[in-house]
């Protein structure tokens, strides 16, 4: 502060009074600057979350009370309609059934074909990532027309195929069961490739040193595989399986192209029967309890995601 | 060599073999990988690799049931013509174009400083709105459709694209800024000193040091973002009904599939130019388009 020893005496007696107090009373305003700006630019966030989701997802509960009209509330009516109709409990079966075969499906395919393109050399691994991957990149409602007129009664290209190895023709999107193959497969189609880059990406963070150190101690490729792969990748795998298992569990697209619900409501998702009750029929009411169904289970693997996320950020740390 | 060979494996005959078993190993888990790659290969591109032969097709060669239906022999154009010609699609072209920039140029504006605030500039809250950014991008689309269709239509949006550029930003804001305060949290503090100590402010901080060092942060969001909201479904298929207003995903699929018999080369061709904007983005930027999509667990 001082330039030198005799002027610094000389100053002393004021500078001790005012640079403290300055220094103080610039720093708490440099504080309160500092996090006034840091809520400015957090505001537009702030924003658009309260006001485009939570406030959505909260009036949708009271909505969900509401009859028909939305002029009287009806209390627990909507739900219980529901619980009580043979469609709806379809509907929970389905989606059920629909979200837990394709998410193992998906992430049994995704970890083979990571496995595989792990095993290849690095030169070729960009070319062989970058053609697995289209799948996900097309807009899904748009791919799946193209599965929709591979799966048409009459001119079914993969029958066909079927009928060339001397199989019989399948009516792929006329009777339930086999309605319901196509909608899964379909999404696992689409989704196997997003599995697959997230197990790549996880794999290729194990220290080689690890499987040196296994392969020293005499391990084969599937004690390998049991004791440092899957241990290192745990949280990547329950990270992604639930996470895919929300965005399985919600899908829309693909049932609403493909089957649009049908044959006879037996491939409705949540998604789509909310969709059909909500718009379609006119009943916002109902069509919210169809969707507010899902979210005990949206929850639950919403709040293990969080723990495993977390647990991975102190991980990295 | 040979000579060598055998002379080593006489005198060490199960180290040799056992050397040879592992190279051996080796070669057969190659060839396994070649062949489940190539055999994913063949059924992941099947789909799109069908839509262009049908799209290529006359309507003649599509309805002979005697051909195969996995070879084109006449390849024609008239498909791409008419749709092209068709001005419902240009409308949902260029409805989906619109859309798509602006969302995209809000994402980006809303979730760069709001990752910079969360991630350096501690507030009150702000861990909380840390983890409530993240529990809203777990929140899907179709949870919130049947109130979000009732608010939309209070504010008179329905039929409107204007209706969905409000609403696209819960799509594509809340997983931007999560891999964004990633990209940020990754900067060492240093720098952020060294521009304090230079006197710059936290906008300069922000604008000067943190976009150009997380560059490729901020063009791995952006990729997330267009491909979001070019893909979006849910949303137009509710609040959309007028042709006028539709973007492609909900207009190739409702307007050119109607009537009893479906025009399927004009379906595919629509259905694949639509698709085109997306699969060129990921084509010249693949390096980028994966970091975005591996960040969400990677990094955070």
């Amino acid at each position: 502060m001082a330039p030198d020893g005799v002027s610094g005496t000389i100053a002393r007696g004021e500078a001790d009074v005012t640079v403290p107090r300055r220094r103080t009373g610039s720093l708490a305003r440099l504080a309160r600057r500092r996090s006034t700006i840091a809520f400015l630019l957090a505001l537009p966030l702030i924003l658009i979350i309260a006001g485009l989701v939570a406030w959505p997802a909260t009036w949708a509960i009271y909505l969900s009370t509401l009859n028909r009209r939305m002029t009287a509330s009806v209390g627990l009516d909507n739900y219980l309609f529901l619980i009580e109709s043979e469609t709806f409990r379809m509907v929970v079966w389905q989606s059920c059934f629909f979200a837990i075969t394709a998410v193992l499906l998906k992430a049994l395919i995704g970890f083979w074909l990571a496995h595989m393109l792990h095993t290849i050399p690095a030169r070729g691994q960009r070319k062989w990532r970058g053609m697995l991957l289209i799948p996900w990149v097309i807009p899904p409602a748009l791919s799946t027309l193209g599965w929709w007129w591979m799966f048409d009664p009459s001119y079914s290209s993969i029958n066909w195929i079927l009928n060339v190895f001397g199989f019989p023709s399948i009516p792929w999107l006329g009777t339930p069961w086999w309605a319901r193959i196509a909608v899964v497969t379909v999404n696992v189609w689409y989704g196997a490739p997003f599995f697959m880059i997230m197990y790549l990406a996880a794999l290729k963070s194990v220290p080689e040193q690890l499987y040196e150190a296994a392969a020293i101690d005499g391990a084969t490729g599937l004690q390998k595989l049991l004791y440092v792969t899957l241990p290192m990748m745990r949280n990547i795998i329950a990270i992604t399986v639930l996470f895919s298992l929300i965005v399985t569990f919600a899908n829309y697209d693909i049932v609403r192209v493909l089957t649009n619900g049908g044959p006879r409501d037996t491939t409705h998702l949540f998604a789509t029967y909310a969709f059909q009750v909500g718009i379609l029929s006119g009943h916002l009411p109902r069509g919210a309890a169809v969707s507010l169904f899902m979210l005990p289970i949206l929850a639950v693997a919403a709040f293990f995601i969080l723990r495993g996320v977390s647990r991975r950020a102190r991980e990295m740390m | 060599m040979d000579a060598a060979t055998s002379a080593a494996n006489r005198d060490f005959p199960k180290l040799y073999r056992r050397a040879g078993s592992l190279s051996r190993e080796r070669a057969w888990a190659l060839r396994a990988a070649y062949a489940s790659l190539g055999f994913a290969a063949v059924i992941f591109l099947a789909p799109p690799v069908y839509m262009l032969i049908t799209s290529l097709k006359t309507n003649a060669e599509m309805a002979d049931q005697s051909l195969s239906p996995w070879f084109v022999r006449e390849p024609t154009l008239e498909h791409y013509a008419a749709i092209l010609g068709n001005p419902l699609f240009l409308g949902f072209f260029r409805n989906s174009i619109i859309v798509t920039l602006i969302v995209v140029a809000i994402t980006m504006a809303v979730s760069v400083p709001a990752a910079f605030a969360l991630s350096r500039m501690r507030f009150w809250g702000s861990t909380t709105l840390a983890t409530g950014v993240f529990l809203t991008y777990l929140v899907p689309d179709t949870l919130l459709f049947i109130p979000l269709y009732q608010i939309v239509g209070s504010l008179g949006l329905l039929n409107s694209i204007w209706g969905l550029v409000l609403v696209y930003p819960t799509l594509t804001v809340p997983f931007c800024t999560w891999i964004m305060i990633g990209y940020f949290a990754s900067i060492p503090k240093e720098l952020d000193e060294a521009a304090l100590i230079d006197g710059a402010s936290w906008l300069q901080m922000l604008l000067r040091i943190f976009v150009p060092v997380a560059l490729p942060g901020i063009i791995a969001a952006t990729i997330f973002a267009f491909t979001v909201s070019w893909a979006a479904f849910v949303y137009p298929t509710a609040f959309i009904t007028k042709p006028e207003a539709m973007p492609l995903t909900i207009g190739v699929v409702s307007q050119l599939v109607r009537g009893d018999t479906f025009a399927w080369g004009q379906i595919m061709a629509g259905a694949l130019l639509a698709a085109l904007p997306p699969v060129v983005v990921y084509v010249f930027l693949l390096d980028y388009y994966i970091a975005g999509l591996t960040a969400g667990a990677t990094k955070g």
